[in-house]
């Protein structure tokens, strides 16, 4: 008989980040798949939170509770989740893929000498047979795996795998307070702060042209602002184009910019890493200029060109023009 | 003062991948390799605080077969002062836990101030092996951190969260850092650099671990992405002509013009 599944409620700054829900429908499918029942945890210094997860589909919500997880550190948080762990010795805890996750979970799965089946894609999990998938080579191949060994098996899922509204509503689950114990914290958060208001809203705007590596220079960019401007969009960037200053850091796409849904997005020269896909995968037509055509974000695009975006830009930009007359 | 750096050699960026032929893992035969993006920042990291401290030791440790020699000679040429190279041929496929505890082993004995690592690795991608790294060693850790102050006694880092947020701890060391791409200018090696590097020294270990002991995942098959969208791809090689059936698309078939 197994010992069913953890899911891990994140919080940050007052409010339940959202991609939670999202790990409650992976967990839920892995449930179903595997015959077993899910139970959220939430670590906090009182069970407020916990108190918001209760209209799931669960087992449960175990509330892991001591006044110093009121503000997050990897040391505490991993010394919480331990004793969680230890207490139920789950089949399989599963996370959203979040920054804060990415700090502390394997830290927690190395102190039952695992890591983690981090960064999941899709899962299939059928008559006790779990496959997960995952992505390797910052997008250009996926690969297959199963978790080997005793459990328990720890896997985090990437942001958009599912879908938080897909995770299924239930009848009132209690919540267990459970009181644990804390060790020495060695680093001292101070408060998150953003760097600069942002200047750029780009989660507003309809049409977005995004430059990458294959820009190859600041100069170059006028280029793309030209066609942004005829299109009556904003211009935008990956990571390394903010990286070297080519463009501020309130224009930057992904993971660690903004996350926005256009009416249309024109990829320039831009690979297509996870860490950019992310922020931008869910806009109405995508379209993308590389020259690489094993490019991931050819994956995601309804129009591609492999080519020279030094070719195509300055011609797209003269049909569009006529076009528009 | 010694600062560790873990660093990784991973295939190019603009590698051409094919699916090796049993299906497991990439042909690595005919790829070619660089360091890992943001090893290279943690690099140059410690290079520059190295000298803000105004002396003091940096050392690479690798993990890889010999090929990996090549990111260890650039790094020696860049200013770091010596290496240990951990030489294994069978660590590619290694998990996070099998490959930190590897790493762990060789760092031990150095008793480092600093250890620092890339966030992730372009490979794999796991982003996981500087933070358990950390846990085996019992150092406290920040991951994800884009600047790092250690004018004084103790150690500020400045650590970004999701969506344009960021946050400063303050940390007791020693510790472990793991290093955002693009947290600083990377140098180039300088001619006295590469000549200076041929005198450093490279110290050859074994592995602590076999390769597969303890492993907690199988990576049953490997393959190319499933589409999530049915691409129409325009032009056939001429740009130009790519360029143009994108316009009218654009206007006729998506409306977004």
């Amino acid at each position: 008989m197994s010992n069913g599944i953890l899911v891990f409620i994140e919080h940050r700054q007052g409010a339940i980040n959202k991609t939670s829900f999202e790990a409650v429908a992976a967990a839920q499918q892995l449930g179903a798949g595997t015959g077993q029942e899910v139970t959220a945890v939430v670590l906090g210094a009182d069970p407020q939170h916990a108190n918001e997860v209760t209209g799931f589909k669960l087992a449960g919500v175990v509330s892991a509770e001591n006044p110093k997880l009121a503000d997050y550190t990897p040391d505490a948080y991993a010394d919480a989740f331990e004793q969680v762990v230890r207490a139920r010795n789950p089949a399989f805890v599963i996370f959203p893929h979040t920054y804060l996750v990415r700090d502390f979970a394997p830290k927690l799965a190395a102190r039952f000498g695992k890591g983690l089946i981090s960064d999941c894609i899709r899962m299939k999990a059928e008559g006790g047979s779990v496959v997960f998938a995952r992505r390797l080579f910052q997008g250009k191949m996926d690969a297959d795996v199963t978790a080997r060994g005793e459990v328990t098996a720890f896997a985090t899922f990437q942001s958009g795998a599912y879908r938080g509204d897909q995770a299924e509503r239930g009848g009132g689950a209690s919540v267990e307070s459970l009181p644990v114990e804390v060790g020495e914290v060695r680093m001292q958060p101070e408060a998150p702060f953003q760097e600069v208001k942002q200047a750029v809203d780009l989660s507003k705007t309809d049409v977005i042209v995004a430059v990458g590596r294959g820009i190859k220079s600041q100069e170059n960019i006028a280029l793309a602002q030209k066609l942004a401007e005829l299109l009556g969009g904003d211009i935008a960037a990956s990571r390394p184009i903010c990286d070297a200053g080519w463009l501020p850091i309130d224009r930057q796409i992904g993971s660690s910019g903004q996350t926005v849904a256009p009416k249309l997005y024109i990829a320039l020269g831009i690979s297509g890493a996870i860490q950019h896909l992310v922020g931008m995968k869910n806009a109405g037509t995508i379209v993308a200029v590389n020259k690489d055509p094993e490019a991931p974000i050819f994956d995601i695009a309804d129009y591609g060109i492999v080519g020279d975006l030094f070719e195509v830009v300055p011609t797209l930009t003269d049909e569009i023009q006529k076009l528009k007359g | 003062m010694k600062i560790v750096v873990l660093m990784k050699q991973v295939p190019n960026k603009d590698a051409v991948l094919r699916v090796r032929g049993d299906g497991k893992w990439v042909e690595e035969g005919d790829l070619s390799f660089e360091v890992n993006e943001s090893d290279g920042y943690a690099l140059e990291e410690a290079l520059r605080l190295k000298e803000k401290k105004g002396g003091g030791e940096v050392v690479v440790v690798t993990l890889g077969p010999q090929r990996a020699k090549s990111v260890i000679k650039d790094a020696l040429a860049r200013g770091a002062d010596r290496a240990i190279h951990v030489v294994a041929d069978d660590f590619g496929q290694a998990g996070p836990f099998a490959a930190a505890k590897v790493l762990a082993e060789a760092v031990r004995g150095e008793s480092p101030d600093l250890v620092l690592a890339g966030l992730q690795s372009d490979d794999h991608g796991y982003g996981q092996t500087g933070v358990i790294v950390a846990e085996l060693l019992g150092l406290p850790h920040a991951t994800i951190v884009i600047e790092v102050d250690w004018s004084g006694e103790q150690l500020r880092v400045k650590r970004e969260l999701e969506s344009g947020w960021y946050q400063w701890y303050t940390m007791q060391t020693p510790a472990l850092l793991t290093i955002q791409s693009g947290i600083s200018q990377i140098r180039y090696a300088t001619l006295k650099g590469i000549m200076a590097a041929k005198k450093k020294e490279i110290r050859e270990v074994q592995p602590a671990v076999a390769a597969g002991e303890g492993e907690f995942q199988t990576v049953e098959r490997v393959y190319l992405p499933l589409k999530q969208k049915q691409t129409q791809f325009l032009g056939d090689g001429d740009a130009k002509k790519g360029a143009a059936q994108l316009a009218e698309k654009l206007r006729n078939e998506a409306r977004v013009i």
